[in-house]
């Protein structure tokens, strides 16, 4: 953080943060203001997110309290990159080159990001030209050195994983270089939610990643809320959380067993296989789905409590109170395990600073951001949210931050069933606070793997007229290329998993 | 770490075996008749499970993955999962298959050596139409590949899965006979 005066109080023209209110307002700027912004991201002016539509890009910008969306009208298709003065925009660049055919002028690396040359249609979503489904080659980086030879690894994974490729420049054991090429399980979602009802839509936005559906209905739902200006009942909301909760329990302890797992300590994987799985039950009896699919609605939840879910929540977390500092002990003292996650797979702080990157990469490596608790919202606006914060940046610090989160996660649950009030669970959508035939909502949604972004333009008859939605994982997976550098090719699996960054969720 | 290992050999959770799906029983009564009797041996009782995700969500994924959980211990079938195609006698199949892994499914399926068979996981993978007007998806994975069983669900649950799988185990037996007794006990 720097002491250069704030950005986006100027640019808000309020001389405060705005703390009750905070709302991502949108703003049209000229290319010299967009510059200047450009200019700044990085030094404590976050970059949360960047996306285009039809002769306009626009950028989510977050600073301290403040957040703001800025929008940079580019009738002839062109802008001035951001990517060229901010690396972590480089993808989201080419993302939005491939999808609207918006030009990033000076973009560094213009190559097809999420476009394959399959789909036969170029910028589906703005000229939607047909074009031959060719599946023209891709141009990896070229490579030059003695002694390297390249190992190619994917789409299809060894393991029962999402489709990604990675292509490894290897010296000997030592990975010199990892290249990641992702958008195979790009399914157009965005398309497929512009024009179409709320409910529908809802439904498509907890199908973008199915380990984080709550994360992201619950994302489009607040977006939804408060474009329409609508009150969602008090109830609805500590369900909410309650479902969030469970969420993040259940892949967490999958995750801390995986990562066990992937350094050959199988063990643990199978004691927190059996948490997990009765993680899922319990949602199973509480919400009717395992993972609570279709759960989380504009304007509250589709289904309460069940009578015995409330019974078989406690059961779950009291169960997992007992067993689970056993697991940690076992974690934590086994010497064979710690020889391969202590120092393994380093992000550095500063990289973490740049690219804003949420979850348990960034907190790993002393980046404290949690949505949780920077968005407040409902419910966590009455609960207390303190992010473990490690600074080492390894394998071994992905995994505490976990195992932490997953201590929080059982408290917060206890004061969840407490609290919950007996409200009504679903209320109908406002008709928007704005004057006008649309109106705009954006929300930040903390997923177990970090932050979720979700923006959305709402008709006034009830339909989505255009959306954007963010991963964690766009600025995660970038620093797992950094974080393999030097390491051995053996360990790749075990600093991969230790990120968990998403594929459908990233491609969208 | 010995209280933990100790614990494991105590008390099992492993669960009995579902039955096999009463409702894919149509789909596999054709597949039986149409399994000749020397890919019937060379398959014998156990099946090697090549998983490809052609675009899912991930639910699918999940949900495959829990199979291994000590709840539902997939392997004491003889149903196992494998790191490659070349070694697989079943493509489970999950997603709306998107245009950018079409080929490498493709790909995939001619890997893998026969007598084989696909099954398509999940709602996506048998049409469900969520994704199906997307500029980006093929839509089933029966566009795409010979698909011999699907087993629905958004996702399907480890049960469900279990269920389908085990009746193609079923299907390999001699006409007539299905599961032994034994194997469905062992481990429960």
């Amino acid at each position: 953080m720097t002491a250069r005066p704030p950005f986006l109080a100027k640019l808000t023209g309020r001389a405060e943060p705005d703390a009750t209110k905070r709302r991502w307002r949108r703003y049209p700027i000229d290319p010299a203001a967009w510059d200047e912004l450009c200019g700044a991201l990085g030094t404590g002016l976050d970059l949360v997110s960047l996306w285009g539509e039809p002769g306009a890009v626009h950028m989510a910008l977050r600073e301290g309290d403040e957040a703001v969306i800025v929008t940079l009208p580019c009738p002839s298709g062109r802008y001035p990159s951001v990517g060229r003065l901010h690396a972590p925009a480089v993808r989201l660049e080419r993302a939005v080159q491939d999808l609207t055919g918006l030009v990033a002028e000076g973009l560094p690396d213009a190559r097809p990001w999420l476009d394959h040359n399959r789909w036969g249609v170029r910028h589906p979503l703005w000229s939607a030209e047909p074009v031959a489904a060719d599946g023209a080659p891709y141009p990896f980086l070229p490579v030059e050195g003695e002694g390297l030879h390249q190992i190619p690894v994917g789409p299809v994974h060894a393991g029962v994983i999402e489709p990604g490729h990675f292509r490894f420049t290897v010296n000997g054991e030592a990975v010199v270089r990892l290249e990641q090429r992702l958008g195979y399980a790009h399914k157009g979602t965005a398309a497929l939610m512009t024009g179409a009802p709320l409910a529908h839509a809802g439904r498509l936005a907890g199908r973008i990643s199915g380990d984080s559906t709550v994360a992201y209905a619950l994302a489009f739902a607040l977006a939804v809320e408060e474009a329409t200006g609508s009150q969602v009942p008090d109830r609805a909301q500590w369900l909410r959380g309650l479902m969030a909760e469970l969420e993040r329990l259940a892949n967490h302890l999958g995750d801390i067993g995986a990562i066990a797992n992937d350094a050959a300590f199988a063990i643990l994987h199978a004691h927190t296989g059996m948490l997990r799985e009765q993680v899922l039950r319990a949602s199973h009896t509480a919400f009717g789905h395992r993972l609570m699919m279709d759960r989380i609605v504009p304007g509250g939840v589709a289904q309460d409590l069940a009578a015995e879910g409330r019974a078989a929540i406690a059961a779950t977390v009291g169960h997992i109170r007992r067993v689970f500092p056993k697991l940690v002990e076992v974690y934590d003292e086994t010497n064979s395990l710690q020889d391969r996650v202590v120092g393994t797979g380093v992000v550095r702080p500063e990289w973490v600073n740049q690219f804003a990157t949420g979850g348990f990469v960034g907190r790993a490596a002393g980046r404290a951001f949690d949505a949780r608790r920077w968005a407040a919202y409902a419910p966590y606006h009455s609960l207390t949210v303190e992010p473990p914060v490690f600074e080492q940046g390894d394998v071994n610090a992905r995994v505490w931050v976990r195992i932490r989160e997953v201590e929080q996660s059982l408290t917060l649950i206890d004061r969840m069933l407490e609290t919950l009030p007996s409200d009504p669970i679903l209320a109908p959508l406002g008709s928007g606070p704005a004057a006008g035939p649309e109106t705009e909502g954006a929300a930040l949604v903390e997923s177990f793997r970090g932050d979720v972004f979700f923006w959305v333009r709402v008709t006034a008859e009830g339909r989505v007229a255009a959306c954007h939605f963010r991963d964690p994982s766009w600025f995660q997976w970038p620093l797992l290329e950094a974080a393999v550098e030097a390491n051995i090719v053996a360990d790749f699996p075990l600093c991969n998993k230790s990120f968990n960054c998403a594929y459908s969720g990233h491609d969208g | 770490m010995a209280n933990l290992l100790l614990q494991g050999l105590l008390g099992p959770l492993t669960e009995p075996a579902p039955d096999a799906d009463p409702a894919a029983s149509a789909e596999l009564a054709r597949l039986a008749a149409e399994v000749g009797k020397a890919a019937r041996r060379r398959l014998g009782r156990s099946l090697s499970i090549r998983e490809v995700d052609a675009g899912s969500c991930n639910a699918c994924e999940l949900e495959i993955n829990a199979l291994s959980n000590s709840y539902y211990d997939i392997e004491r079938f003889g149903l196992r999962f494998v790191a490659s195609p070349r070694h697989a006698d079943v493509l489970l199949v999950t997603g709306p298959v998107t245009k950018n892994m079409r080929q490498a499914l493709e790909r995939t399926y001619e890997a893998t050596p026969g007598p084989k068979w696909v099954v398509a996981a999940g709602d996506c993978a048998g049409g469900c139409g969520l994704f199906a007007d997307s500029y980006a998806c093929v839509g089933r994975v029966a566009d795409v590949l010979p698909v011999d069983l699907h087993i629905p669900g958004c996702p399907p649950t480890p049960l469900a899965l279990l269920s389908g799988l085990l009746g193609l185990l079923e299907v390999n037996q001699a006409p007539g006979r299905p599961l032994s007794a034994r194997q469905r006990e062992i481990g429960s």
